[in-house]
């Protein structure tokens, strides 16, 4: 059996988002800026993308930016709030310690360059208490910026209610929501977003293209300068191939999503139900507030890189926040943001199903991911220690 | 490319000499939960002689090959041999391994010799000079 439990980190391109794709390299090959007609029926291909994906997350077509994927987006997006706040003298910036790099490592860049931010805590459940935002905001505070689903424990923040409190207090808030477009239903007006970012990876689309959504009057700054693309905000010849894929696998996404959603959700809570049964385990992040294909677990004694290859010999393929895996020497910041210490936070597993995911195969993995972890276990100097009761319990 | 050789693989995999020894002469343990790594060798010493070597590991996959292709290496070699497995021979022998999990190699080379380091010590014996280096770093790196 094969599974491929991994959609946080990619999902296969679906099937409409492919035909698409080669359709366009084979017949709207033509430059979106050339005026003559294979250039413009490019245009029309590209414009047609823009309200399809406006239209999934209530936006206007002129609200979206196509860019090269999420990390793009993220870049841009706070770049973009830095330089307008800094014109006013402005130079705070509110965010949490559990975002993506995208966000961390531009915020740690504009520190370097004199602004100051403030990281919210995500408390042990993984989700932000509104009530600590408002209470950060100072008058100096330029943007908010705050992801929509975590990528790692799949946590969803109650967006609606910290974008309403930026709205209060004047703030540009910014989400990036690489993991919830496609997924979760987004509606940028009710949702109070100012500007957000997403990944046409992450719900069936092809790599490499993504978009920012900027409410109207937010003024960006360019990260590629040349020519006069995307309303001169963003240089480059479009991806017209990869654009219109995006869109229709983002609309495909939006028209199955409540089937998919409740079908994942029901597999991702017997797949958690299965997993708790692992003695000392504990799930990461809250247990309903959290996007529907997302498991990530935490066992007590082993190390995640060794569970992962172990996995894969038996066709599951999971990642884990574990510091061999990240090619650092630290576990996930994630988990260490959530109060889990080093000790356990090596040993994590992240599984995130897809939406064709059966009750056979997650039936299969808590089997496998339970023989392996004892297995594990049984040569483990730490567990052998909790066992024999040198060492306490943390889970 | 692999992420790692077909030899780490195996070793990791089929670990050789997993497990303890009761009643073993010498017990070395390396590493620490917070780097995510913790090595446990124990041995058995007869004529001189590393009559039997068991580990446990708490660790990626090539620490645990790593741990497994060093008791391989020591496994019935007299103790002056032993005690000069270096980490670049067991890497050597797992056929490579990235640059990252070098100290992988590292903490197997280390747990050996504070597994031979507890036998000189527990039998009241002066310690050779191959040890007295990794004896006088081991005890810096508890402070």
């Amino acid at each position: 059996m094969y599974i491929y439990a991994d959609n946080a980190a990619t999902t296969k391109m679906s099937q409409t988002a492919a035909d698409t794709m080669v359709r366009c390299m084979q017949e709207y090959w033509g430059n979106p800026s050339s005026l003559y007609m294979t250039g413009q029926k490019a245009k029309e291909v590209l414009e047609q993308a823009r309200t399809d994906v406006a239209s999934v997350i209530n936006a206007q077509p002129r609200e979206i930016i196509f860019t090269s994927g999420g990390s793009e987006a993220d870049n841009q997006a706070i770049r973009s709030a830095a330089a307008a706040g800094a014109k006013k003298g402005k130079k705070h910036i509110i965010s949490t310690a559990f975002e993506h790099h995208a966000v961390l490592h531009t915020l740690k860049k504009l520190e370097s360059e004199g602004f100051e931010v403030t990281l919210l805590p995500v408390h042990e459940n993984g989700i932000v208490v509104p009530a600590e935002l408002e209470a950060a905001i100072r008058p100096d505070t330029c943007l908010v910026t705050i992801m929509y689903a975590n990528n790692e424990i799949g946590t969803i923040q109650p967006i609606r209610e910290l974008g309403a409190i930026c709205r209060k207090h004047g703030v540009l808030f910014h989400t990036d929501a690489v993991q919830a477009v496609g997924h979760l239903p987004i509606d940028v007006q009710t949702d109070n977003i100012d500007m957000m970012s997403a990944s046409a990876h992450k719900f069936h689309g092809p790599k490499g293209c993504g978009f920012l959504y900027v409410k109207k009057g937010i003024v960006l700054t360019n990260l590629i300068e040349g020519g006069a693309q995307e309303r001169g905000k963003r240089a480059g010849t479009e991806n017209v191939p990869g654009i219109a894929a995006m869109a229709a696998a983002l609309k495909e996404a939006a028209g199955s999503m409540q089937k998919n959603s409740a079908h994942q959700t029901a597999l991702r809570d017997r797949l958690i139900e299965g997993l708790s049964n692992i003695p000392h385990s504990a799930l990461n992040g809250d247990a309903s507030m959290r996007l529907p294909g997302n498991v990530n677990f935490c066992f007590e004694g082993i190390e995640g890189e060794s569970l992962l290859l172990l996995l894969d010999d038996r066709g599951i393929s999971a990642s884990s926040g574990s510091a061999c895996t990240s090619g650092s020497l630290d576990p996930s910041h994630v988990l260490l943001a959530i109060g889990r210490v080093h000790d356990v936070a090596h040993g994590s597993l992240r599984l995130t199903l897809g939406e064709d995911a059966t009750e056979e195969q997650v039936d299969y993995i808590i089997k496998n991911v339970a023989e392996v972890v004892e297995h594990l276990r049984g040569f483990s100097p730490v567990w052998r220690e909790l066992k024999e009761g040198k060492r306490s319990y943390i889970l | 490319m692999a992420l790692y050789s077909d030899k780490v693989f195996d070793h990791f995999r089929n670990p050789r000499n997993v497990g303890v020894i009761e009643n073993a002469d010498g017990v070395g343990e390396v590493g620490n939960t917070v780097c995510g790594d913790i090595m446990k060798m124990y041995i058995k010493i007869d004529d001189g002689r590393i009559s039997d070597v068991k580990f446990e590991t708490f660790g990626c996959g090539s620490a645990i090959a790593s741990s497994s292709m060093a008791t391989e290496m020591i496994k019935g070699k007299p103790l002056d041999e032993a005690m000069q497995l270096t980490n670049k021979a067991v890497a050597e022998a797992l056929d490579g391994l990235p640059a990252h999990k070098l100290h992988c190699s590292v903490l197997a080379e280390e747990a050996i010799q504070a597994a031979l380091i507890d036998y000189y010590t527990r039998k009241g014996l002066e310690l050779p000079e191959e040890l007295k280096k990794a004896a006088e770093r081991a005890a810096k790196d508890e402070h």
